[in-house]
């Protein structure tokens, strides 16, 4: 049986291409049906930066193909067209694959956390289609082990990737707890916009909209379900709001150092945290030196999210150490598998003469009362399992390295076990 | 007991000594070394606690009456107000201030014998315990308090200059440092003001003189009392009570430190 991964990513297909390639759970499961059909196990990963199928076979080339084909079916492209974007790799290379994006290292930003969760959706789906079996069970099982493992151990998913994230992330290291806080949006544009929605999502209360356009004012308020006020009533509305997001498209400043100074009076020495995403700039940038007033430009977010992501960068190391750990984990876990039909051979073979000698003694035993009786049953069946421990425990051992398979051959040899049904293999170089 | 005290004080301060640089390294490394740093507090605490048990089994009296004693005692009382919360993930980083100031201070109570067999305490009746007691629970507040206040201006400062870092430690946020340390002293100076009207009182009985310790601890009540009055009157916040909490501590400090070895009781 061989593990097998033909997919395709941000890395190396533009948006056009992965927007052909991307499955619905509908088309998945469809997918899925057909290739498991021969016995093989599937799982299909499509995610908007990915889509990978995974694959266990005794026939690789020929489950690899029909990946081929079902990819291309979806996509409406020849083969040959789809070919250049697509990566294909087996074994322990795809195993490593899956780990590092369920660690999210293969992530457009490193550690995002999202990942997890579809990889989780993935298997999900292959065991509901029943196209799981012992090797993708085992793989995927591990895969949301490491990842959790990546997220837990290291600080890769810590900090924000994005200018609206590092700023909500920073209001709330002014106030704790946005839940109830109150927000002034001074303009409308689409970083704003964002920044709000990010904020609303860690529970900021009530929004209050400012802008020079009273009808867009009035449609993002009731988009939040937040009220619009006009630019002149700004200085009122800051003795009251603790966020202020800026992103007008006004030459000048829309708040002064005076203005914010005489807010300040009124608000009692509560902080309030300015986020100036305008260029120019809408708050006089000598707001800072205020108590109580903190204030950031969007020079100050990118460079609050660059040195972010350099951080989930430095983690990365440490993650791909444990994925690294995790694969030989893994590895060692498949090599087992070489010599489990030796294992399970040599144990019905023993069974089955224990069986045998008891039966034989069958007339001499016949006077024994059944505690006597399930005693030697008992005592039989110790000898037996007592005698193949150790040499189950040292054939384990030896599939971890190369001579795994020598040593299962010598099993069957030395105790005429047969070669398991063509399951003989040769030895790993 | 001096055997059983050594015994007792090495584990604490091995402890106390060990979790002041799991902090620090915590700093450099986040969540690597911070379990450590925990486990160092607990068990450097439980030392602590069992070499003060030791020292009230054998002593005869008031076991914590001088100076060196009510140290070791003080000690005690900031890391156990400490680990109440400050093994929660945001506080994580007071660490960094207390266990270090844990740890040396327990070396100067040590140094002055305050955690060995403990001296022959003129502290005979319970209302000069009390009073020992509520005055030391008090400056270990007011310790805490200070320490909250110095994270507070170091993050407001991170904050203000907007350090592209700022993200990677996570400190409490401002309100809650601001909230906490006016807790903490609003808890504390009801202890202070308690042990000293008892003490007030026993120097009146006694018809000693007002001594420059009590000078002193009336000036920190009063620094600390304007500090609870301004915030409440005046919606005084942020760093300016901030500093007035560290300016009540340069005074605990003065009091605990600086004169009370010099005084007899």
């Amino acid at each position: 049986m061989k593990l097998i991964l033909v997919g395709t990513s941000y890395q190396r297909a533009p948006v056009e291409l992965r927007e052909l390639l991307a499955y619905d759970p509908g088309l998945r499961r469809e997918a899925l049906g057909r290739l498991g059909a021969n016995g093989a196990e599937a799982a299909v990963l499509s995610t908007c930066n990915r889509t990978e199928v995974y694959g266990v076979s005794p026939e690789p080339a020929e489950l690899e193909e029909r990946i081929y084909g079902e990819l291309a079916d979806l996509s409406g492209l020849s083969h040959s067209e789809l070919a250049p974007a697509l990566y294909s790799v087996s074994d322990e290379a795809a195993a490593v694959h899956l780990f590092r994006v369920a660690a999210g290292l293969d992530s457009m930003v490193p550690g995002e956390a999202q990942i997890l969760g579809q990889v989780r959706e993935a298997y999900e789906a292959a065991r509901e289609t029943q196209t799981t079996g012992t090797t993708l069970h085992r793989l995927f099982r591990q895969a949301l082990r490491v990842g959790k493992r990546v997220r837990t151990e290291t600080a890769i998913g810590e900090n924000p990737a994005s200018v609206s994230s590092a700023a909500a992330e920073l209001a709330e290291r002014v106030f704790e707890d946005l839940a109830g806080r109150r927000i002034l949006l001074l303009g409308a544009g689409k970083t704003a916009d964002l920044t709000a929605a990010n904020l609303i999502f860690r529970g900021v209360g009530k929004i209050v909209v400012a802008n020079r356009s009273p009808e867009r004012a009035e449609a993002l308020a009731r988009r939040f379900g937040g009220r619009a006020v006009g630019l002149d009533q700004v200085e009122l509305e800051l003795a009251e709001v603790d966020v202020v997001v800026a992103s007008t498209s006004s030459q000048g400043f829309v708040l002064s150092a005076a203005q914010v100074e005489r807010a300040m009076k009124e608000r009692r020495g509560r902080p309030i945290f300015f986020i100036d995403i305008a260029v120019p700039r809408d708050v006089d940038p000598a707001v800072i030196e205020l108590e109580g007033c903190y204030l950031y430009d969007i020079d100050d977010l990118e460079r609050v999210v660059a040195e972010s992501v350099a951080g989930r960068r430095e983690e990365a190391v440490r993650a791909e150490a444990i994925v690294s750990e995790e694969a030989d984990a893994f590895r060692a876990w498949q090599l087992s598998l070489d010599v489990v039909p030796a294992i399970s051979s040599l144990r019905a073979r023993a069974e089955s003469i224990r069986r045998e000698e008891l039966e034989r003694a069958e007339g001499r035993l016949a006077s024994l009362s059944p505690s006597q009786r399930r005693a030697v049953e008992a005592l039989t069946s110790q000898i037996v399992a007592k005698l193949l421990h150790q040499p189950t425990v040292r054939m384990k051992e030896a599939a971890a390295g190369a001579e795994g398979v020598l040593y299962a051959d010598a099993v069957r040899h030395l105790f005429g076990l047969g070669d398991d049904a063509g399951q003989a293999r040769k030895p790993r170089q | 007991m001096t055997e059983t005290a050594l015994l007792l004080f090495w584990p604490a301060l091995a402890g106390y000594a060990e979790a002041a640089v799991a902090y620090a390294g915590d700093t450099v490394r986040p969540g690597r070394l911070v379990r450590y740093a925990i486990w160092g507090v607990r068990l450097g605490w439980l030392a602590q606690t069992a070499l003060l048990v030791a020292q009230a089994a054998s002593a005869d009296g008031f076991p914590w009456g001088s100076w060196a004693g009510s140290l070791n005692l003080f000690v005690w009382m900031c890391v156990g107000v400490y680990l109440i919360w400050g093994c929660r993930a945001p506080f994580r980083l007071l660490g960094l201030v207390v266990m270090p100031l844990a740890a040396f201070l327990l070396v100067l109570a040590w140094a002055a014998g305050g955690a060995g067999e403990p001296a022959r305490s003129e502290f005979g009746d319970v209302f000069l315990a009390a009073h020992v007691c509520l005055i030391l629970a008090a400056f270990a507040g007011f310790t805490l308090a200070a320490a909250l206040s110095a994270l507070y201006l170091w993050q407001d400062q991170r904050l203000k200059r907007r350090t592209p870092g700022v993200l990677r430690l996570r400190p409490p946020a401002l309100e809650t440092l601001d909230q906490l340390t006016g807790r903490t002293i609003a808890f504390s100076l009801p202890a202070l003001t308690v042990g000293a009207g008892i003490g007030l009182a026993r120097l009146e009985a006694d018809g000693a003189s007002f001594d420059p310790i009590m000078g002193l601890t009336v000036l920190t009540w009063i620094v600390y009392a304007a500090f609870l009055v301004l915030r409440w009157e005046a919606g005084w916040r942020g760093r300016r009570t901030a500093y007035l909490a560290l300016a009540g501590f340069l005074l605990v400090v003065l009091v605990r430190l600086v004169l009370t070895p010099f005084v007899h009781f």
